[in-house]
């Protein structure tokens, strides 16, 4: 996840930081859209490149773009001392810094089949899936009954609950991250199933979203992900 | 109650049934392609009709109207199976009926007076249903409504509308991503006002104030 402040505010930056060092306050960080590392029309036919392109310098640029607004604002409520603005700045975060969080997984959930995208996971995440769910298509065909059953928007994940050692399957609706479903879930797998996830390509058909996007996810990131966790 | 009344006397009567809308497919465009009419009513609306009928089949809301179940399965937000499929059924019929070709623009005579009323001028509420379309994030509905007499601007997530929440409909905009997507991709705000300048019937929102009204008074 690419993490610098806005190139046009370095100038404003740097007297800012003055300023606010010697208020004793702090300066924040803003976020940049993460690059994606294949190419848009990499993951076709199960995604196609219109729907990558779109979802990525759209969506997930918007939002950066209004994460790090309400950031802002928020560093302004904060030194002010206006609780009341702070709160009511709260979702804003939530969906826009959850959709950050999100999105940023998603594209490394994500492969070209000729870099292993929709390689099944070996070593001990592979295992571990065996345990839980029985076989990895078990697995799969739970996460996308869970997927297509979702009223709305929302995100299914496999995640590691690092307190339990378990994997679990769980959804969460809008850009909730996994984390808001319990303190110590870490989020191996997310399948986006708003629509602008799949509409253009799947229309209202999601399980058949569903159903192909198993041959594009990275499961040597989750299995990477999994075993630093799990140290 | 009163909600049941404005339920009831509401002008969307689908039970259970796929009402086509009050024009055909292509009669919206360019502001409404005709593919999107055949996705949204031809899949998204039927399927929920669909669902509904299989859902409520051997239950104890089998045979209830659609207002009934509605209202039924609510729960105080706390929803029921069954309101998803039976609120996007009657959302959807209502949105088809929000809208009509040749639509848009300001209304006029009462409808106009009581919006100048309630929020000062047309582009004072102009400026609020777009804003509350633009801001319900994910899915859902921004909505005219009507309660107490007054005339306000709502938003919703999901499947949630203001029978629910104890006020008159009288116009609404679908927010879901599918309702937009393949006209306008992510510019939802290009489709809000492209909806307001072109696509909404005054007509309809006027004989559904007129109704909200008398079942107002009716309940006196």
């Amino acid at each position: 996840m690419a993490i610098r402040s806005l190139a046009s505010r370095r100038t404003l930056a740097g007297l800012k930081e003055t300023s606010s060092r010697l208020l004793g306050l702090r300066s924040i960080q803003t976020f940049t859209l993460p690059d994606l590392p294949y190419d848009y029309s990499a993951l076709e036919p199960a995604i196609s490149g219109e729907i990558m392109q779109i979802h990525h310098q759209k969506h997930h640029q918007a939002y950066v773009t209004n994460y790090n607004n309400a950031l802002e604002q928020l560093d302004q409520a904060v030194n002010k001392g206006d609780a009341s603005t702070v709160v009511k700045l709260q979702s804003a975060i939530k969906f826009n810094g959850g959709g950050h969080v999100n999105h940023s997984i998603f594209w490394k959930n994500l492969a070209p089949v000729k870099e292993g995208g929709g390689e099944p996971p070996k070593g001990a995440l592979g295992g571990a899936i065996d345990t839980h769910f029985g076989s990895l298509e078990g697995l799969v065909k739970k996460m996308s009954a869970e997927g297509a059953a979702l009223q709305g928007s929302g995100w299914v994940w496999l995640g590691l609950d690092k307190e339990l050692k378990t994997l679990v399957v769980d959804t969460t609706a809008n850009q909730d991250p996994l984390v808001t479903k319990g303190g110590s879930l870490v989020p191996l797998v997310g399948i986006d199933v708003w629509e602008h996830a799949y509409y253009l390509q799947y229309k209202n058909v999601r399980p058949e979203y569903l159903k192909n996007v198993w041959k594009v996810i990275n499961w040597k990131y989750a299995s990477e992900v999994y075993e630093k966790e799990c140290k | 109650s009163i909600i049941k009344e404005m339920a009831a006397s509401s002008a969307v009567t689908a039970d259970y049934v796929l009402k086509p809308p009050p024009y055909s497919l292509d009669a919206l465009e360019p502001f409404m392609s005709r593919q999107t009419l055949e996705f949204h009513w031809g899949k998204h609306h039927r399927a929920y009709v669909d669902n509904l009928k299989k859902q409520v089949l051997g239950s104890d809301l089998e045979g209830k109207t659609l207002d009934h179940i509605i209202l039924n399965t609510y729960n105080n937000g706390d929803l029921l199976p069954a309101f998803n499929n039976a609120a996007q059924a009657w959302n959807h019929e209502f949105f088809w009926e929000s809208m009509k070709p040749g639509g848009g623009g300001k209304p006029s005579g009462e409808l106009l007076a009581l919006l100048e009323r309630d929020f000062t001028s047309y582009e004072k509420f102009y400026d609020e249903f777009n804003a509350a379309a633009a801001t319900q994030f994910g899915a859902g509905w921004a909505w005219l409504a009507y309660a107490d007499n007054k005339l306000k601007v709502m938003k919703t997530p999901n499947a949630v509308n203001p029978l629910v929440l104890g006020s008159f409909p009288l116009l609404t905009i679908d927010v879901w991503e599918h309702a937009y997507y393949l006209d306008f991709q992510n510019r939802r705000p290009d489709y809000i006002k492209t909806f307001m300048n072109n696509l909404v019937s005054w007509e309809a929102v006027s004989s559904r104030l007129h109704a909200a009204k008398a079942a107002s008074s009716s309940s006196a």
